[in-house]
C-alpha cells in the first residue's frame, strides 16, 4: 500500500474519532457517555502499542515473560473496591486533577514534591510516548513497504506525529480546570479500546483459523523449533523472582501511570462504576493475550531465521499473504493503542507540568494581578504547548535515543521510573507518619537507583560488552557493577533494579518518616487522605487553620482565575453548605480550604496555596496543637453522629408509637361501635318480650289466640336473645385466643351434606336451587367439624338470604389443591362492592359504615367464620363472579400432601 | 278515630304496638321501613307517626327529614321509639324535628298515655 493511500485512510480515522469526541463532548450529560462501560474501557488505555506489538516480541524472544504485565493488575484490581474509592473520593473532595496533586497534597501541600512527581512522571512517560511513535512509525513504514528516513524532515511519520500532536493539544485542553471531566477524550478512548481487541482478535483468529488449523497445529509446528521448551516454561527460581518482580511493577503501574490515575480517578464519575470496571478490565486483559501465543509463534514458523523484528509479526503474517485489508486493520489497531495512550498520557502530564512546576514556580507572579480571561488564556496556552512539545519531545527522543530497542524494553524502564512513586502513594493512603521528608528522600534515592542501575547502562547500551562500567563496574569496584549491584547477580536488568530502587526508596520513606516528625499540615492533610469516609461531604471541616484573613481578600483572589460571576455563585453555595451570614467578612479555616479547592483544577493545588497564603496572615500552629484540635473534631464528628442516631431512633420511636396510639384509637372507636351495636342488638328482642309481657299482664280480655301469639314471640325472642349471648362469646372467646379448636380427620363431602340438610326448609321455603357437584365422595380433611359446619352453616344460610329472590340459584364447589383443600359456595345475588370486600368480615361491619342501617343478621356471622378459618390456618375471601353473583370462598390446609412430602 | 302509622322492621314489636293502638281506638298503619312508609303516606294523612331508626333501606333520620320537607305531613306529630339511647342520637332525633324521644324497651301503658298527650 503507498504512504498517499495509508495517509487518506488514517486520516478519516483519526477524524471519524475526532467527531466521536466531539458527539461526546456535546452529550456530556446523556447516559451513553457517563456510564460504567465507557469508564471500563477508557481503563484499557493500559493497553498501548506496546501490548499490540509489544507482547508478540516478547512471547516470540522469550516466551511467557508477556504475562507478568496483565497478571499484576488482574492480581490487584479486586482490591479497588477499597483502595480505587478511596483515592477517588480523596480526589473528587479536594479537586485533584494529577498524581501530583495528589502526592504532595498530602504531604502538607508541597510545592517541592508535586514538582519532584512531575519530573518523575515526564522522565517515566517521556520514554513511553516516544515508544508509542516508535510503534506508529515503524509499523508505518512496514505496511507502506518503505524505510523511515534519516532525514526526519523528509520522514512522513515525522508529519504525522505532528498532526498528532496538535490533535492531542487542541482536543486536551478545552477546560481551564484541569479536574473538569473531558467525556469527549475518554469516549474516544474507549471506543478506540474497544477497536484495538477487535482488531486484534481479528488478526489473531486469522493466525490461528486460516493460516494455521488452529491452536493445536501451531504448538506442534511451534514445538519443533529451537529453544521452545526453554522459552516457554518457569524454569528456576531465579526466573520465578523475576516474574514476582515484573508483577509487582506492572501492579504499581495501573494505580500510577499518570494515563491511569487520569481515566481511573480524575474521569470517574461514579464510584460505582468501579464495581463494572473490576470484572471488565480483567476480562479485557484476558482476552487480549488468548492469541498472543499463536501470533507470536505462528510469526515464528513462518520467518524462522529471517531476522525480522518479531514486535511486528501481526503485521508481518497479513502482509506476507497478501492480505491488504487485515494489514490496514491491524495498523489502524495498534495506531488507536498508541493514540489513546499518547493523547491521555500528554494531557495528564501538561497539567502537571502547569499546575505542578509552571505556575508555582514560573509565572505565577505573573497571574497574580490579570483579568480572569487572560489567566485561563494563558493557562490554557501553557498546557497547550506543553502537549505539543511533549509529543515533539518523544518523538525527539525516539529519533536519537531508542531506535533499536524492543518496545517491551522500553515500556519497563517506564515502569520502574514510576514504581517510584509507590511508597509515598500507598503510604499517604494507609500511614499517617508518612512525612513529606521521607517521601521526597525515597523518590530522588529511589531514582537514583534507576538511572545508575538502568538508564545508564541503557543508554551505554545494555549488552554493550565493551563497556568496563558494565562489565567491571566503575573504577573495577565489582561490588558497584550497575547490573548486580552488591553482588546481587541472578536477576535480569528489570527486576534487578526494581528491586533494589523500590528497596532503598521504601527503607528511607519508613526510616525517615519515623525519625522525624513532619510539620503540622502534613499531619493535617493524612488525617484527611486515612479517614477520608468521614469527611466526604464536609471535608473543609478537616482543615486546621489559624490565623488573620479577610473573605474579600481571598474574594479578590478567586474572581482573577473564575471570574466574578462563578466566584459570587461559589461564595454562596459555601455559605448555604455551612449556614454563613453573608456579612461575615473574616474567613475561617473551611472558607480557605474551600477558596484553595477552588482555584486547585486551575492551578493546582500547590499555586492555590500560595496565592491563598498571599493575602492571609497564618499563625504557627503546633503539632500538638494540630493533633488535639484533629481529636476534637474527630470527636464531635463521632458524638454528631452518636446524636443524629439517637434523634433518628426518637423519631422512629416516636412514629411506632403515634401508629401504636392510632391503633389503639382505632380499637376504641370500634370498640365502642361494638358495644353500641351489640347493646341495641341486646335491646331489641328485650323490647318485643317486654312489650309482649305487659299486654298479657295488663290486659285480661285478650283473645285466648292472641294470647298465644304474644308467648310464642316471647319464647322466639328469648331464643334470639340467648344465640346473640353465644356468639358474641364465640367471638370473643376466638379473639382472645380461649377457643380451642380439635383438629381429627373428617369428611369435608359429609360435612357440608350434614350443613344442607339442617338448611333444607329454608331452601324449599326460598324456592332456591342447590347445586352440589363432587368428584368423590370422601376428601378427607383435617378441621374440628362442629366448627366448619357452623361456617358452612353460616356461608350457606347467607348465600340463601342473598341469591336471587326469583330465581335463586346456589352452587358449591370443593378444588383439591396441593396446598389446601378449597369450598366455593356461590349465589346469584347482587355483587358486593369491592371496597367492602374485607369489611363484611369485621363484627358489625354494616354498623360501622352506615351508622343507621340495619345489619341483616346477627352482625356477626362472617366475623365468627373468618376467625374459625384462620384458626384453622386456612383463608377465608369473597370475590364477584361478573355479573353472575358472589362467591365465598375457604380453604384448609392439605395436610395429606404436606404430610407426604 | 284518630289516624297512626308505625315504622319498624320488628315484626314482634310491631306486633305489640298494633294491637295496643287499636285496643286505644287508633286507625293503625304499618310499614317495614321509610320507603314502605311513604308509600302508605301517599294515600293517608296520619296524626301520629312511630319511627324506629334502624331500619333496613331508608332508616329513621331520612324519614324524618322527608316527612319535614313535605307540606302536606309537615303537621303530623312524630315519635321516635329507638334502642338508640345515647345522648347524642337523641339531641339529633329532636333536633331534626321529632316531638318525642321514647327509649326501646318501653312501657306499651306509658307510651299510650304520651300519645293521648301529644294529640
Amino acid at each position: 500500500m503507498n504512504s498517499i493511500g495509508l495517509l487518506f485512510i488514517l486520516a478519516l480515522y483519526v477524524s471519524i474519532l475526532f467527531y466521536v469526541a466531539y458527539w461526546a463532548e456535546k452529550k456530556s450529560h446523556s447516559k451513553w457517555t457517563n456510564n460504567a462501560y465507557i469508564y471500563s474501557f477508557s481503563l484499557a488505555v493500559y493497553c498501548t502499542a506496546w501490548t499490540y506489538y509489544g507482547s508478540i516480541g516478547v512471547a516470540a524472544n522469550s516466551g511467557l515473560g508477556y504475562m507478568p504485565i496483565y497478571l499484576g493488575p488482574m492480581i490487584i484490581i479486586p482490591a479497588w473496591m477499597i483502595i480505587l474509592k478511596k483515592i477517588i473520593r480523596i480526589s473528587r473532595v479536594n479537586k485533584i486533577s494529577s498524581i501530583a496533586d495528589f502526592i504532595s497534597l498530602r504531604y502538607g501541600n508541597s510545592r517541592f514534591l508535586g514538582a519532584l512527581v512531575t519530573l518523575i512522571c515526564v522522565a517515566g512517560v517521556l520514554p513511553y510516548i516516544s515508544l508509542q511513535l516508535k510503534s506508529i512509525s515503524e509499523t508505518f513504514h512496514i505496511v507502506t513497504k518503505t524505510h523511515s528516513d534519516f532525514n526526519v524532515f523528509l520522514d512522513t511519520t515525522t508529519y504525522v506525529c505532528i498532526a498528532l500532536a496538535l490533535f492531542a493539544s487542541y482536543y486536551g485542553t478545552r477546560y481551564v480546570d484541569a479536574s473538569e471531566k473531558r467525556r469527549g477524550i475518554v469516549t474516544a478512548v474507549a471506543i478506540e479500546s474497544i477497536l484495538k481487541l477487535v482488531f486484534f482478535l481479528i488478526i489473531g483468529v486469522y493466525v490461528t483459523y486460516f493460516v494455521y488449523d488452529g491452536f493445536d497445529d501451531i504448538y506442534t509446528k511451534a514445538s519443533v523449533l529451537e529453544d521452545f521448551d526453554k522459552k516457554n516454561t518457569i524454569g528456576s527460581v531465579t526466573d520465578g523472582i523475576n516474574w514476582f518482580f515484573l508483577c509487582v511493577l506492572s501492579m504499581f503501574a495501573i494505580f500510577l501511570l499518570p494515563r491511569q490515575f487520569h481515566t481511573a480517578i480524575v474521569e470517574n464519575n461514579k464510584e460505582r462504576h468501579i464495581k463494572t470496571a473490576m470484572w471488565l478490565l480483567p476480562l479485557y486483559l484476558l482476552l487480549f493475550n488468548i492469541f498472543v501465543f499463536p501470533i507470536a509463534w505462528g510469526g515464528n514458523i513462518l520467518f524462522e531465521g529471517k531476522g525480522l523484528n518479531s514486535d511486528t509479526y501481526p503485521l508481518l503474517i497479513p502482509q506476507f499473504f497478501n492480505n491488504n485489508v487485515l494489514t490496514v486493520l491491524v495498523f489502524l489497531g495498534g495506531f488507536s493503542a498508541a493514540i489513546s495512550m499518547i493523547i491521555v498520557s500528554s494531557i495528564s502530564l501538561s497539567t502537571m507540568l502547569s499546575n505542578n512546576l509552571l505556575i508555582p514556580y514560573g509565572f505565577i507572579g505573573s497571574l497574580q494581578n490579570v483579568s480572569p480571561e487572560k489567566n485561563s488564556r494563558r493557562i490554557v496556552n501553557s498546557r497547550k504547548i506543553g502537549i505539543f512539545s511533549l509529543i515533539i519531545l518523544s518523538y525527539v527522543i525516539y529519533r536519537v535515543f531508542i531506535l533499536d530497542y524492543s518496545l517491551v524494553s522500553i515500556g519497563l524502564v517506564s515502569f520502574v521510573i514510576i514504581a517510584q512513586l509507590a511508597p509515598s502513594f500507598f503510604g499517604a493512603l494507609f500511614w499517617r507518619r508518612g512525612s513529606k521528608n521521607g517521601a521526597v528522600t525515597g523518590i530522588i534515592l529511589g531514582f537514583l537507583i534507576c538511572l545508575y542501575t538502568l538508564l545508564v547502562p541503557y543508554a551505554i547500551g545494555i549488552f554493550n560488552s565493551s563497556s568496563s562500567f558494565i562489565q567491571e563496574g566503575p573504577w573495577g569496584i565489582a561490588l558497584l557493577k550497575p547490573l548486580q549491584l552488591f553482588g546481587l547477580d541472578y536477576l535480569d536488568p528489570i527486576p534487578h533494579a526494581v528491586f533494589w530502587s523500590l528497596f532503598v526508596n521504601l527503607i528511607s520513606y519508613l526510616s525517615i518518616s519515623v525519625s522525624f516528625k513532619g510539620n503540622y499540615r502534613e499531619r493535617n492533610y493524612a488525617e484527611m487522605f486515612i479517614d477520608i469516609d468521614q469527611y466526604v461531604s464536609n471535608h473543609e471541616d478537616a482543615f486546621i487553620w489559624k490565623g488573620t484573613a479577610y473573605i474579600s481578600d481571598i474574594q479578590k483572589v478567586l474572581e482573577r482565575f473564575l471570574g466574578v460571576e462563578r466566584t459570587k455563585r461559589g461564595l454562596s453555595i459555601f455559605n448555604l453548605k455551612y449556614n454563613i451570614d453573608k456579612n461575615v467578612t473574616t474567613a475561617d479555616a473551611r472558607f480557605i480550604k474551600f477558596a484553595e479547592n477552588l482555584l486547585t483544577g486551575h492551578i493546582g493545588t500547590a499555586s492555590a496555596k500560595i496565592l491563598i497564603s498571599s493575602v492571609i496572615k497564618e499563625d504557627v500552629i503546633t503539632l500538638t496543637e494540630v493533633l488535639r484540635i484533629l481529636e476534637e473534631s474527630k470527636e464531635n464528628i463521632i458524638v454528631n453522629k452518636k446524636l443524629i442516631e439517637t434523634s433518628n431512633e426518637l423519631k422512629k420511636i416516636s412514629s411506632q408509637l403515634k401508629a401504636a396510639n392510632q391503633e389503639l384509637v382505632n380499637k376504641d372507636i370500634q370498640k365502642d361501635e361494638f358495644l353500641d351495636t351489640v347493646t341495641h342488638e341486646l335491646r331489641t328482642p328485650i323490647t318485643a318480650i317486654r312489650a309482649a309481657s305487659e299486654i298479657l299482664y295488663e290486659d285480661d280480655d285478650i283473645p285466648k289466640e292472641l294470647q298465644k301469639q304474644f308467648l310464642q314471640n316471647i319464647i322466639s325472642e328469648s331464643d334470639r336473645l340467648n344465640r346473640l349471648i353465644d356468639k358474641i362469646l364465640d367471638l370473643e372467646k376466638f379473639e382472645t385466643g380461649k377457643q380451642k379448636i380439635y383438629l381429627s380427620k373428617n369428611n369435608i363431602v359429609k360435612t357440608i351434606e350434614k350443613s344442607l340438610d339442617s338448611l333444607k326448609q329454608l331452601i324449599e321455603n326460598k324456592n332456591s336451587t342447590v347445586r352440589f357437584d363432587i368428584n368423590s365422595n370422601e376428601i378427607k380433611v383435617f378441621y374440628d367439624e362442629e366448627r366448619i359446619v357452623q361456617v358452612v352453616h353460616n356461608l350457606l344460610s347467607n348465600a340463601i338470604k342473598f341469591c336471587s329472590a326469583t330465581n335463586g340459584e346456589i352452587e358449591i364447589a370443593i378444588l383439591e389443591k396441593k396446598e389446601a383443600i378449597e369450598v366455593q359456595i356461590h349465589n346469584n345475588g347482587n355483587l358486593i362492592k369491592e371496597e367492602d370486600f374485607e369489611a363484611i368480615f369485621d363484627k358489625f361491619y354494616q354498623s360501622r359504615n352506615q351508622n343507621v342501617k340495619k345489619p341483616i343478621g346477627s352482625g356477626l356471622g362472617l366475623a365468627i367464620c373468618k376467625q374459625i378459618i384462620e384458626h384453622h390456618k386456612g383463608e377465608i375471601w369473597v370475590e364477584n363472579k361478573s355479573e353472575n353473583g358472589v362467591v365465598f370462598i375457604f380453604t384448609l390446609p392439605n395436610y395429606n400432601t404436606i404430610e407426604n412430602n | 278515630m284518630k289516624k297512626i302509622l308505625i315504622v319498624d322492621d320488628e315484626p314482634n314489636i310491631v306486633m305489640a304496638l298494633e294491637y295496643t293502638f287499636k285496643k286505644n281506638n287508633f286507625e293503625v298503619f304499618i310499614a317495614r321501613d321509610g320507603q314502605e312508609a311513604f308509600v302508605i303516606l301517599k294515600n293517608q294523612l296520619p296524626d301520629l307517626i312511630i319511627l324506629d331508626v334502624m331500619m333496613p333501606l331508608v332508616d329513621g333520620y331520612a324519614t324524618l327529614t322527608q316527612i319535614k320537607n313535605d307540606e302536606r305531613l309537615r303537621d303530623c306529630k312524630v315519635i321516635f321509639l329507638t334502642a338508640k339511647n345515647k345522648e347524642k342520637d337523641i339531641e339529633k332525633g329532636l333536633a331534626l324535628g321529632a316531638d318525642l324521644y321514647v327509649l326501646k324497651p318501653f312501657s306499651v301503658k306509658k307510651l299510650v298515655e304520651q300519645v293521648h298527650q301529644l294529640l
